[in-house]
């Protein structure tokens, strides 16, 4: 095996136990924790996958600002002591149930797709995650969605500063 | 890397995060597996997009198939920051409200 695919082997480990992690921990605080590792993983896909910007994004953009704000949140609340009210046993059997069968469904329907038979995805090289190639598209075929984005930017940060806002 | 193998990656965290929005009642863990759902997408547009990129390549050494997905890849993220922002407003309003961040509060919102 390539050292590419021992990582990403490894990498994929972890990012499915700290997934299962965030759903079994009764902390909110380290349910927070964990999803981190959960993009941390992630962005290492990213890297070996050569997608740099994106890696990078990922990195700043979720690890670092959202998780950071869920804490944030976490903290103002004081959750830690409260314990959370559980849903009755029936209903998370049949939540772990349908989980697993929207999993089933969509492994055997990958399995027997004839399409997808020897399509390989390219690690390592490729330029068009880089900076230069995504930059030169995003402002010029996506300047429209790139602005419209700016404005739901602009109305998310007032609309949580209303919502927010004590009367 | 055969393609199947993310396909499976990204469904095994999808659902992962369909059962955390089942099974749990706190409305932050809720939210979180949401972000889980969104980032095993993700994960599973760029895999796509290298796996175009890798099957064009042959063609022509300068192709740039695939960066549209990439871009989206990226334009998920922005929605999905400006999501949690508004979101957990909310939350952090319903704690002020009832003390709780019980969904199941969510049940009669009029009063």
């Amino acid at each position: 095996m390539e050292p590419t695919e021992i990582l990403f082997w490894i990498i994929s480990g972890i990012a499915i136990f700290s997934a299962l992690m965030v759903l079994l921990s009764k902390n909110p605080v380290y349910s927070v924790l964990w999803l981190i590792v959960v993009f941390f993983c992630i962005t290492n896909h990213y890297i070996l996958l050569n997608a740099q910007f994106l890696a990078i994004v990922n990195m700043i953009v979720y690890a670092g600002a959202i998780m950071v704000l869920f804490l944030f949140v976490i903290m103002l609340m004081n959750l830690n002591t409260i314990t959370e009210p559980r849903r009755t046993l029936w209903i998370r059997l049949a939540g772990v149930v349908s989980g697993g069968l929207l999993l089933t469904v969509i492994i055997s329907t990958v399995r027997s797709a004839v399409d997808l038979n020897d399509k390989k995805v390219l690690m390592n090289t490729g330029d068009i995650g880089l900076i230069e190639n995504l930059g030169k598209v995003l402002f010029t075929s996506y300047a429209i969605p790139f602005e419209i984005s700016s404005i739901l930017f602009l109305s998310a940060m007032v609309g949580a500063v209303v919502i927010g806002k004590k009367e | 890397m055969p393609i199947q193998y993310y396909i499976f990656l990204a469904a095994i965290l999808f659902s992962i995060g369909v059962v955390g929005v089942l099974i749990r009642r706190n409305a932050i863990i809720v939210f979180m597996c949401i972000e889980l759902m969104l980032n095993a997408v993700n994960l599973l547009m760029v895999a796509f997009s290298k796996m175009h990129y890798a099957a064009a390549l042959t063609a022509d050494a300068k192709t740039a198939v695939g960066t549209d997905a990439q871009l989206f890849v990226f334009f998920i993220m922005v929605v999905a920051a400006a999501e949690v922002s508004v979101g957990l407003a909310i939350i952090v309003m319903m704690y002020r409200s009832v003390h709780s961040v019980d969904i199941n509060f969510l049940n009669r919102l009029k009063n």
